[in-house]
């Protein structure tokens, strides 16, 4: 079991009288991307929120590494090694790209509080290479001095990318990491999510585009009105006739 | 490194110079007296203060002067207890402050938005009704805390034979009183101002500013943001107790009303009208607003008819009733509307309409932004 | 339990005057979405319309004096009472309650002023400039204020018929020194009177419907093709009429000056926060449970128990509420959550 990363056990989430997440068990084993299928408003987000601490669960237990994640604050969460891009981008619009992406990365560091209040952003040479070479992994390099408000969604969301792989996460949550791309945009940003994935990152991967999920996802599992009705091997998923019913009969 | 016009350096550099020389420059505008000046040096160190968190945080705080008036009272009991001297006044009004700020931000910084707000007006108003009422053994309740002749001055009672009259404040026997004042003051500021540099070029300020644009991103990756808005709180509250320190040290009286809100509200405008977020545009504010205070409200109606003597008799006995409406007390009808125009049309401030004036002067030259090591986040103008 | 029943009354007054200015603020932030530090300064206003239709009034011309019989002795006196020997003192004592027909139209027009001209164009900036911008407004109004009445309180006359006290406790059997003014009660049926006046046009007109549903979600009326901008306006002139009113029927209670305004709004603005930002209902039961908490703090046992307590009470409530429930007493999620 060591080698497991994620491990939801019979998660259990409902907004008022809507179960989001009903009975939810998921595991993620080291190295692997695992993908998250399913019909729209059926708990993918939820899920991920369950995990990085942004909502409790009214049931069960998320462990990370063996460590309990439930019920600890965000950003503990976070400095456990445990990074998300999410749905709509969360980023900082007024900053620069490169300030962008050193943010995290001072988060990282100083997260837990140190008063790192007399050096200069110019002492920090290291962060800002690193910074820079991340901007060029994603894509931004050229535009890294322009402010980040102005980028249009699909490279706002390859710069949260960025802000998320300069964390180094043990875990990395995408929502819908391609959505509002070009097909050119996503291609790069395959083969981006392929590169980070031979250093061995793991990764939790929500996505509506099938092209995606078959070129990355080691596993998938299918989420339909908050319960797993599916999961394996992407060619097994694509055959399952329960799945092919939760897309037709589903939200749509 | 190019920081648009300016380096930080330079910009330091003609900050000092422009604040020690304001005895100079502000001789032919007619703001050449020491209380003025001192009050120029004083509320800049306030509002430069307070935007160190509601520039680089953007959490409004309406309750800042509670932290000038324990600032003020601290002094003064240091004066009372102690010795009349100024450095162990600042150090316990700026003591003081921190604690009070701590307390209150331990509790305000757990909501945020206009949650914040009321909390933190909230405790001030506490603050000024209790010094008011039951803590009149400690603040002299309307009186107003003042020195008497009974003092014990610890202190200064082994070195010095006690005078007939009261003592007057000093720096290591200097007098604290007129231009010598002043330059400690202006001093103090000049510090201040570079600390405040020195923390909005910092990781630690690019984190606060992080804050601001987005609370929620800083805690996905791993920050928290309780002790570090925490210490944005407190180092404001320890600007704003030196400032309330000073306050005492150049004229030793300290009076409640410092904490009423609408303090507090001043150095909120000041802020505003100079540039929230900027480095410099506080003590703009802050000089603009004082000045005025100063020139407008000297005005009276016989001053106002000599000023209007050129004009026809029946003429002038119509302006100046009107002129006067805005002048003498009517002063802060002045400030009011003089807010208004700003938040209307500059929200960035006087520091924003200014580079907007530069960028129109020097044409339609692409500016260049820069980042990371280099950023000036006081160019870009606060939300 | 007289003294707790006094206590009570006491505490609804100021109470009902912390809800009428109270509700005016959180509609007016829950369908236009504004911070409206300027609130204060239109309950201030409304109260000097009392001032202005009294002095109106009063205007007098010099009369002889009859009753001064040694020498020829001349008085002055109001041409109202020249004109109607019979009514025109009555008039004249009825002043306050008869000035809110200055105050209704005056007020309406304050408000349609003040949104087209000002506030509209605040809708889409942030909170703090809309405080700030209200602010300076408050203090223009104030300041005008001062300019033309003075800085010193003006105090009003409650009609005599209802200058007296109602002796309550002998009505309820209680201890007969239990007495409360019947303007005091006036005041609190008249502010009842107006809260479910408001509550009732926005639950039962179409109106209010719309409005109601813009302060549960302004961008899908928005969409719906609602002619949002005209509801607005509206809106906000009731909010501006409701303050207006409630300061007009307050000056017997407490002579107006030009600050009351700001001292109004600091403790609405706790009591809105309180009650929960954008909650109707909130506002109103906080700005009474606030007034009756204040009056209770006054009394002396409890000041000799916890001394000063009653500088602070208000404040400590607010505090200990906003900790212990994050929106408020009946807030709902999502309103002005970041
Ligand atoms: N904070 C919340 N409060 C109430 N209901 C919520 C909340 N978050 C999500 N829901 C509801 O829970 C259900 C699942 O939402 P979720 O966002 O997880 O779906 P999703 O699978 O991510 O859908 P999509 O593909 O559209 O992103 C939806 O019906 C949604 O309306
Ligand atoms: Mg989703």
């Amino acid at each position: 079991m060591s080698d497991l990363v994620l491990h939801l056990d019979n998660i259990q989430k409902s907004f008022g009288g809507l179960s989001a997440l009903s009975d939810v068990n998921l595991h993620v084993e080291e190295g692997t991307t695992h993908a998250i299928i399913g019909p729209n408003g059926a708990g993918k987000s939820t899920l991920l929120n369950v995990c990085i601490g942004r909502l409790k669960p009214d049931s069960g237990h998320v462990t990370f590494k063996g460590q309990e994640l439930t019920g600890r604050e965000p950003h503990e969460i976070a400095q456990m090694g445990v990074a998300r891009v999410f749905q709509t981008p969360e980023i900082f619009p007024e900053m620069t790209l490169l300030e962008n992406v050193m943010l995290p990365a001072f988060s990282k560091r100083d997260g837990a509080f140190k008063l790192n209040a007399y050096s200069g952003l110019a002492q920090q040479g290291d962060i800002r290479d690193e910074a820079e070479h991340i901007l060029e992994d994603v894509g931004l390099a050229d535009q890294m001095l322009q402010e980040a408000g102005s980028l249009s969604r699909g490279d706002k969301r390859r710069l949260e990318l960025g802000m998320c792989l300069i964390l180094r996460p043990r875990l990395l949550l995408l929502d819908e990491p391609t959505a509002g791309m070009s097909r050119h945009d996503t291609n790069r940003t395959i083969d981006l999510l392929k590169k980070i994935k031979s250093r061995g990152m793991t990764k939790v991967i929500i996505e509506h585009d099938m092209h995606v999920v078959f070129s990355l996802a080691d596993k998938v599992s299918v989420l339909a009105r908050g319960e797993i009705i599916a999961g394996g091997k992407p060619e097994d998923v694509r055959e399952n006739p329960k799945v092919k019913e939760a897309y037709l009969g589903g939200a749509h | 490194m190019k920081l648009g016009p300016l380096t930080d350096t330079t910009r330091f550099v003609l900050f000092a110079v422009i604040i020690l020389a304001m005895p100079l420059w502000l001789e032919p505008l007619g703001g050449n007296y020491p209380d003025l000046l001192q009050r120029f040096a004083i509320y800049g160190i306030f509002a430069i203060g307070f935007n160190i968190l509601f520039g680089l945080t953007g959490y409004l705080s309406f309750g800042h002067a509670a932290f000038l008036g324990v600032g003020s009272y601290a002094a003064v009991w240091s004066f009372k207890l102690l010795t009349m001297n100024a450095l162990p006044a600042i150090v316990f009004g700026v003591f003081f402050a921190g604690i009070l700020a701590a307390a209150i931000g331990f509790l305000s910084l757990r909501r945020t938005g206009i949650y914040f707000s009321i909390l933190t007006l909230a405790f001030a108003q506490m603050s000024y009704n209790l010094a008011y009422s039951v803590l009149t053994p400690i603040t002299n309740g309307e009186t107003g805390l003042q020195l008497s002749q009974q003092d014990p001055r610890i202190i200064d009672s082994v070195f010095i034979e006690a005078g007939s009259g009261l003592p007057s404040t000093n720096l290591f026997g200097l007098k604290m009183s007129g231009y010598p004042g002043f330059y400690f003051c202006a001093v103090l500021l000049i510090i201040c101002f570079y600390i405040s540099m020195r923390i909005f070029r910092s990781p630690f300020g690019l984190m606060l500013r992080g804050i601001k644009s987005n609370q929620n991103r800083m805690r996905y990756t791993g920050l928290n943001t309780r002790p570090y808005m925490l210490t944005a709180f407190v180092i404001s509250g320890m600007y704003a107790g030196l400032a309330g320190s000073l306050l005492a040290i150049t004229d030793p009286l300290a009076g409640a009303e410092r904490m009423q809100w609408t303090a507090s509200g001043e150095v909120v405008l000041m802020t505003i009208l100079g540039g929230v977020g900027t480095l410099a545009g506080p003590m703009l504010g802050a000089g603009l607003i004082k000045y005025f205070e100063n020139i407008f409200s000297a005005f009276n109606n016989n001053v106002l008819m000599e000023i209007f003597s050129f004009l026809p008799n029946a003429v002038a006995e119509i302006i100046v009733p009107i002129v006067g409406l805005f002048v003498g007390s009517g002063w802060h009808l002045t400030l009011g509307i003089l807010f208004m125009v700003i938040v209307i049309y500059l929200p960035g401030g006087i520091v924003e309409g200014l580079s907007r004036l530069a960028k129109f002067a020097a044409g339609e030259r692409k500016s260049s932004k820069i980042a990371g090591g280099n950023t000036s986040p006081q160019d870009q103008p606060g939300e | 339990m007289d003294a707790v029943l006094l206590q009570i009354l006491n505490g609804l007054d100021k109470g009902a005057a912390y809800a009428l200015i109270a509700l005016g603020l959180t509609l007016v932030f829950g369908t236009l979405g504004i911070v409206n530090f300027a609130h204060g300064a239109l309950f201030m206003l409304g109260a000097f319309c009392a001032v202005t239709f009294n002095k109106l009034m009063l205007i007098s011309t010099k009369v002889e004096d009859t009753s001064v019989t040694l020498f020829k002795a001349f008085k002055e006196k109001p041409y109202l009472e020249i004109w109607f020997p019979e009514w025109g003192p009555l008039l004249i004592q009825y002043s306050v309650p008869l000035s809110i027909l200055l105050a209704i139209p005056f007020m309406i027009l304050v408000g349609y002023v003040m949104e087209r001209g000002l506030i509209r164009h605040f809708y889409k900036r942030p909170h703090a400039e809309q405080i700030l911008v209200t602010f300076g407004l408050a203090i223009v109004i104030q300041e005008i204020i001062k300019a033309v009445f003075g800085a010193n309180p003006i105090p009003q006359n409650a009609p005599d018929l209802l200058s007296g006290s109602a002796a309550i406790g002998t009505w309820l059997g209680l201890s007969d020194a239990l007495v409360y003014p019947y303007w005091r009660l006036v005041y609190l049926g008249f502010s009842v009177v107006i809260i479910f006046a408001v509550f009732a046009f926005l639950q039962f007109t179409t109106y209010g419907m719309v409005v109601r549903a813009g302060m549960r979600d302004r961008e899908t009326v928005g969409l719906l093709g609602i002619n949002i901008q005209k509801r607005f306006t509206i809106v906000f002139a009731i909010a501006t009429v409701v303050a207006g009113l409630a300061g007009v029927m307050y000056t017997p209670i407490l002579p107006p000056d030009y600050h009351m305004g700001m001292d109004f709004l600091v403790l609405s603005f706790v009591v809105v926060v309180v009650g929960g930002m954008g909650s109707l209902g909130g506002a109103v039961s906080a700005g009474f449970l606030l007034g009756i908490v204040q009056s209770f703090a006054s009394m002396t046992i409890v000041k000799e128990f916890l001394p000063g307590i009653d500088q602070i009470i208000i404040y400590l409530v607010a505090v200990v509420i906003l900790l212990v429930l994050p929106r408020g007493l009946m807030g709902r999620a999502g309103v002005m959550d970041d």
